[in-house]
């Protein structure tokens, strides 16, 4: 899934440089707890459940829930005005942890709480590629 | 019941929305002044200062010589967000308690409308700080996680609590509808107050109807942006005897900080801090919701109301839609909540809304908006996206 978008492209910085890496490679990073097994969101840098700092990379499946979702209408950043509404949502994967992302090829009106999702990667550059999600049949 | 620890003898507001062409130094300034005149005291007699800026962090440590404020117990500069105004009322008693001071000025302002015609959603939005880290908008995004928001369109503090107000209505159907109920309530109580910036009553069918901000919220689902300062003064129970006016006595304090591990299992969005104070608060006095006369909630949405209620017991979790939307909160009401207009149709100081709400009814100096019976008035504060939370009861008498 290739697109040129008009929204910032995100910069990779060390904590997050692995995260992109992956997923211009096509896989969704989560952090884990070495220390207690602990799946965590991947910006995480110690893990809530026993304070343990080495934490490292683990592969998600990608595959998750819709936990929430908002459509937004107000244009806060100038990349956006011709985008909204546009919808943002929090994504619970099947692993645990949730993550900002956004829905893609679904209409706004038609997103329901609860609504199995997958990830798709999008390529914004040579470097970056960032995960969005689908909708998918119930399994 | 236990014995006060503190009290409030002095409340100082002022002019508040479109106050353009002054500082958030001299409007807190102003605010301090006219709690000290209220409470019938002299700028010597003040000897502590909790300073808390809003989004424009137009004030600072520097209020004490800008104000004149001069040999000083007790100084500082506190942000916990919106559950800061409690937090210093708090800090403020456990220093009159302990002898550190004998009269705290706990102040807030903040100045985020910058000029007439300016857009207070960019004040509030983090629009110009997104454009500058992405350059002026051509797509290079900030370095790292902060990147990857800005390129999901994740700006601003109204997703994070529309996300939280979505969830709650999917995970136990509550309407847009209830939430309209709350925004008509404190609109209700709105037109009593002269202070209040909106005073036309208005309707559910208004609230459906006002234009979304970010779904599920409606325009009349948000908080007013505001420019002004509040200022109390905090004193002892033996000093506030002495007091000319009479005092807001602080029977209990609390805090309740959650945590989020943006995990499975986590009820971060459907629920506050308010589950860990409750216990504190009520547990100081002996009580229960039941025994609560007047709730002063924080209401940057009209969700935080309802959750904030279900938190404090006053009916069980999930069923704050069903409890708001008889009215119940409005004039009248057997629960009357944000009786000012709260920050949705009155003001929006932080966490001074409701704190000067709660300081003038349980004073007893509501007018034609004075409740009846005010012995427990519950005020709330929320911060972050329901990240941080403390609470105050206020009491007409010291115990
Ligand atoms: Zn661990």
């Amino acid at each position: 899934m290739t697109t040129t978008t008009n929204r910032p492209i995100p910069t990779p910085d060390e904590r997050s440089a692995e995260f992109f890496r992956a997923a211009k490679e096509g896989r969704l990073l989560i952090k884990r707890c070495s220390n207690c097994g602990r799946n965590l969101a991947p910006q995480r840098e110690a893990c809530d459940a026993c304070t343990s700092e080495a934490l490292e990379w683990a592969e998600a499946s990608g595959r998750g829930v819709v936990y929430s979702f908002v459509v937004m209408h107000q244009v806060l950043h100038p990349s956006f005005k011709d985008e909204v509404p546009y919808n943002v949502a929090l994504v619970e994967l099947d692993e645990g942890p949730r993550i900002i992302s956004n829905l893609v090829g679904v209409a706004n009106s038609d997103i329901r709480v609860g609504a199995r999702v997958e990830a798709v990667f999008e390529d914004l550059s040579e470097e970056v590629a960032v995960p969005k999600f689908r909708t998918v049949a119930a399994d | 019941m236990a014995q006060a620890k503190a009290a409030i003898v002095g409340l100082g507001i002022t002019e508040m929305g479109k106050v353009f062409g002054r500082s958030g130094t001299s409007l807190a300034i102003e605010a301090i002044n006219l709690a000290l005149e209220d409470a019938g005291l002299k700028k010597d007699d003040l000897d502590g200062l909790l300073i808390n800026a809003g989004i424009s962090n137009s004030i600072g440590l520097g209020l004490q010589n800008a104000g004149g404020f001069k040999g000083l117990r007790l100084l500082n500069h506190m942000n916990a967000a919106g559950s800061t105004a409690c937090q210093m009322v708090q800090y403020a008693s456990m220093a009159v308690q302990n002898g550190m001071a004998n009269y705290v000025a706990c102040v807030f302002a903040d100045t985020p409308l910058a000029a007439p015609g300016a857009s207070s959603g960019a004040a509030y939005g983090g629009a110009a700080r997104a454009a500058a880290a992405s350059g002026n908008g051509r797509p290079a995004g900030p370095p790292g996680w902060a990147g990857l928001n800005a390129h999901y369109g994740y700006f601003g503090v109204n997703i994070g609590y529309a996300m939280a107000a979505r969830r709650h209505m999917a995970e136990f159907g509550t309407t847009s509808e209830q939430f309209g109920a709350i925004a008509v309530a404190e609109r209700d109580w709105a037109v009593m107050n002269d202070r209040a910036q909106m005073r036309t009553p208005i309707t559910i069918e208004d609230h459906q109807a006002s234009r979304f901000i970010v779904e599920p919220l409606h325009l009349l689902d948000c908080c007013l942006v505001s420019n002004g300062a509040v200022a109390v003064i905090v004193t002892s129970v033996e000093r506030a005897a002495d007091a000319k006016a009479s005092p807001a006595y602080v029977l209990a304090m609390a805090q309740g900080h959650p945590g989020d591990s943006r995990s499975a299992g986590d009820p971060h969005e459907v629920s506050t801090g308010a589950v860990i104070a409750r216990e504190t608060l009520y547990g100081q006095l002996g009580i229960t919701a039941k025994d609560i006369d007047i709730c002063e909630l924080y209401d940057c949405y009209t969700y935080t109301v309802l959750v904030t209620l279900e938190d404090y017991g006053f009916c069980a979790k999930g069923e704050g839609g069903a409890f708001v939307e008889d009215g119940k909160l409005g004039p009248g009401g057997s629960l009357p909540t944000n009786t000012g207009g709260g920050e949705l149709s009155a003001f929006y100081m932080w966490g001074m809304t409701p704190m000067s709400e709660g300081v003038i009814q349980a004073r007893g100096g509501g007018g034609q908006r004075q409740v009846a019976k005010n012995d427990l008035v519950l005020v709330t504060g929320n911060g972050g996206i329901l990240d941080y939370h403390a609470s105050i009861i206020l009491s007409p008498r010291p115990a």
